[in-house]
């Protein structure tokens, strides 16, 4: 089975945010994205926690301790950007300002539910942070994750089993196996990971894979 | 002649009670007061109802107030962060209270206390466990979810500079929950980076005056 680096999956999700969007980028994974965007586009990417135009990683020694992005890293500012407080930064979420989000997942079921913020083991604790805010504001959700957990386990599925982050809303799946669109019918093929087949993923995939 | 302007950190958190709710602002470790943190810490105030967004991480800020058992409860959105020991500590230990909030949902829970609002409609959280047992609504099609104020007693909070009336400007991303905080308490208290001897340009001002009742310049960052 072919299998994407994170870095790969990245890119290939930076490739279907098209020029001029407003983008979020969730913690974990998906801020990778913001690193290949391709040439000639311009992408204004928004951080929960009060900015829009969020610019690259400042060079070493040049940290500024008030500049972080949601995932608490050191960020500098790109050509445009604002800062905000948190209730509007809230607003151009919950309020369809912004056109793209790009989040990490425990699961994903065929209706377009998504679990991402809580487990069902009560030792740890869930945090939830600005996800349910996000799918409930943002018109277009992709997701990026792996294809399976660790042990192999099935991530897409029929239906979720960890607490639902949001209900019926994510646009598109990214594995590092496949790209599949939320169809009314369910998980509809869009690509294969060069090299895998549809019967090697689908093996791989609780819910079925329609193509 | 109004001067909101405070001697020192102590002063500044006087008045807590053992029992406060209390904001603290911050996101991460940027707009943290940590400095009206540490003078808490020495005042000595337990059983608190911690408000902010995270839980402290390291042995830094609302950590340390978690590590010395000061914390009753929090209500925040991500209580779990890199380094966040002593919250996993004291929670596996059931020794806090934890009530997690969507951050949207908590800024305007915030925000709804300082406006003088009731609650409000939300569709965030719709059909989800953290929406069970409240109030919901069907409009035009879309579910929501009725959410309450929040309210505080006391608003720790951190900005860039203050002049004498209280108005405040930021830095960064720092500013993040402070602003809105600063509304939703009887008592808000800034540290700031530094205290202007003249009146901040009005145009500049981003927190009004009017939602702050005490500033204490506290220049140093961890």
């Amino acid at each position: 089975m072919n299998s994407l680096t994170d870095a790969q999956l990245a890119a290939r999700v930076a490739r279907d945010i098209p020029d001029g969007s407003y983008v979020n980028l969730g913690i974990g994974k998906p801020t990778h994205v913001s690193s290949y965007v391709p040439e000639g586009r311009e992408i204004i990417y928004h951080s929960e926690n009060g900015i829009i135009g969020v610019g690259p990683t400042p060079p070493e020694g040049e940290e500024d301790f008030e500049m972080i992005d949601a995932s608490k890293r050191y960020i500098t500012t790109a050509p445009g950007a604002a800062f905000f407080e948190h209730a509007d930064s809230f607003a151009m979420m919950r309020g369809g300002h912004i056109d793209i989000a790009v989040l990490g997942a425990y699961q994903v079921a065929e209706n377009g539910d998504i679990a991402n913020w809580a487990t069902l083991d009560e030792k740890f604790p869930p945090a939830v942070g600005g996800a349910m805010d996000l799918v409930v504001g943002v018109p277009t959700i992709f997701v990026m994750m792996r294809h399976t957990n660790r042990d192999g386990t099935p991530k897409l599925l029929r239906s979720c089993t960890y607490p639902l982050t949001g209900l019926g809303i994510v646009s598109r799946v990214y594995t590092d196996l496949a790209v599949l669109d939320l169809a009314p019918e369910g998980f509809r093929l869009v690509e294969l990971t060069p090299g895998n087949t549809l019967e090697e993923v689908q093996a791989l995939t609780d819910a079925k894979i329609h193509s | 002649m109004m001067d909101k302007r405070l001697p020192d950190l102590a002063t500044a958190v006087a008045r807590i009670e053992d029992g406060a709710r209390l904001m603290i602002g911050g996101f991460g470790s940027a707009g943290i007061p940590f400095g009206l943190i540490d003078a808490l810490l020495d005042h000595g105030a337990k059983g608190l109802t911690v408000i902010s967004n995270n839980a402290g991480a390291q042995e830094t800020g609302i950590a340390k107030l978690l590590k010395e058992g000061r914390v009753a409860k929090v209500i925040c959105s991500y209580p779990r962060s890199p380094g966040s020991i002593w919250f996993e500590r004291r929670y596996e230990a059931g020794e806090i209270e934890l009530e997690v909030v969507p951050q949207g949902t908590l800024a305007e829970r915030i925000r709804a206390a300082g406006a003088g609002i009731g609650g409000f409609l939300t569709p965030t959280a719709y059909g989800t466990l953290l929406a069970e047992g409240k109030e919901t609504r069907v409009i035009d099609g879309r579910g929501y979810v009725m959410e309450m104020p929040l309210h505080a007693d006391v608003a720790l909070l951190r900005a860039d500079r203050a002049d004498k009336w209280g108005n405040l400007t930021f830095h960064g991303t720092a500013r993040n929950f402070n602003p809105v905080m600063a509304s939703a308490a009887k008592y808000a208290v800034a540290e700031v980076r530094k205290l202007s001897d003249v009146p901040l340009d009005p145009e500049r001002v981003v927190t009004p005056g009017i939602f702050v009742q005490g500033v204490v310049e506290y220049g140093v960052r961890p």
